[in-house]
């Protein structure tokens, strides 16, 4: 890109200048092919192609983004795709990243709920299924573990509000909407509370 | 009967996707009392199946809405469940990200973060013991559950072999 005669440094410089942006079917393919090995989580792709392999940007501008993606309602990595593309190409690539996204899963989703529609009552199927929800559910325990461990760091005080959040959603069942009104400013106050 | 779940579907997910703080496990309880308990579209049984099934495949696990909604409505459904799960976040994202990274260094900004941050941990385990309760029916699934947690804090094993080991302890009959 630049007309320095430098050819054998451009290998070692090369992090220091970043490629061009993708272009929209660029991004649009580069979302696809994240969706589609995303086994276990997407996020983990999404790194590796946009930071790694693609160089689109810098760890650092990848962890913002994706604490942007994070702290806003929704799915994270989807999130993550519609900050991305539109830092890059504003509602077009926004648009495209989600695309791309999300285009593999829902066909995948789609073919997997026809096909348990059709075979989901045989009794043989029904028992692999049980096996795999008691496997997912341990996976889900395992994640929680890993997100609160953090918290331990933080003091007391998160920890009820997790608490409390567990107990009002996952054992009493009241209501998302009202639980999180009551316990997001709560939560919030408090924070502003321990850093003073 | 169909168009009637097809609305109650798509406006109920798209107002639970503006509660989605953290992530998709936060609704799902939420998404259970629905889908389960109030509208009794799928037994307690379908929910963890598809819960499990969303997890084994590969995409974002919110893609279990996808499931939820041909489950209640067929292939309109599970396009609309998609499309009402992820358009109003969206927009939300697209619009606020925007604005978002001159409050980078904030101060508000890092306190509102740092008390979310504990609400969405304790939702994500609200989701993950809803999802436990509707799979666990027995006490070797419980063991299972347990085991798999255990193997997937310590190890970095591939998610795909707990999965293979629960399928096949299921297929066997043992759980």
């Amino acid at each position: 890109m630049t007309d320095l005669p430098a050819a054998p440094l451009a290998e070692a410089a090369a992090p220091a200048v970043p490629p061009p942006p993708p272009s929209l079917s660029e991004l649009f393919r580069a979302f696809l092919l994240m969706a589609l090995h995303g086994f276990g989580g997407v996020l983990p792709w999404a790194r590796r192609t946009i930071v790694d392999d693609k160089r689109w940007m810098t760890p650092q501008e990848f962890n913002e983004a994706f604490a942007v993606a994070q702290f806003l309602p929704g799915a994270n990595v989807v999130n993550l795709a519609v900050v991305f593309g539109g830092r890059l190409h504003g509602a077009a690539g926004a648009a495209v990243a989600l695309g791309g996204l999300m285009l593999p899963p829902t066909v995948t989703m789609i073919v997997l709920g026809a096909l348990y529609a059709r075979f989901g009552d045989l009794a043989a199927l029904q028992r692999v299924l049980g096996g795999l929800a008691a496997a997912a559910a341990g996976l889900l325990a395992a994640m929680v573990i890993r997100m609160g461990q953090p918290l331990l760091r933080e003091g007391f005080l998160p920890l009820v509000v997790a608490a409390l959040a567990f107990v009002a959603i996952g054992v009493m069942r009241f209501s998302l909407p009202l639980t999180l009104l009551v316990l997001a400013p709560l939560s919030i106050a408090l924070a502003a509370w321990g850093r003073k | 009967m169909k168009v009637d779940a097809l609305e109650t579907l798509g406006l109920h997910f798209a107002l639970l996707s503006l509660f989605a703080i953290g992530g998709a496990m936060a609704v799902v309880p939420e998404m259970h009392r629905q889908v389960v308990d109030v509208q009794h579209w799928m037994t307690d049984r379908q929910f963890a199946d598809l819960i499990a099934i969303a997890q084994a495949a590969p995409g974002p696990n919110i893609m279990v809405v996808t499931l939820i909604g041909y489950q209640v409505a067929g292939i309109g459904g599970g396009l609309v469940a998609t499309a009402a799960m992820c358009a109003p976040s969206c927009l939300i994202t697209f619009f606020v990200s925007r604005v978002f990274d001159r409050f980078k260094d904030a101060q508000w900004r890092i306190v509102v973060h740092a008390g979310l941050v504990p609400v969405s941990v304790g939702l994500f385990a609200a989701g993950a013991f809803v999802v436990a309760r509707a799979a666990d029916r027995s006490l070797l699934a419980v063991v299972v559950t347990l085991a798999t947690a255990a193997v997937a804090y310590f190890t970095r094993l591939s998610p795909l072999w707990l999965f293979a080991v629960g399928a096949a302890l299921g297929y066997l009959g043992w759980l």
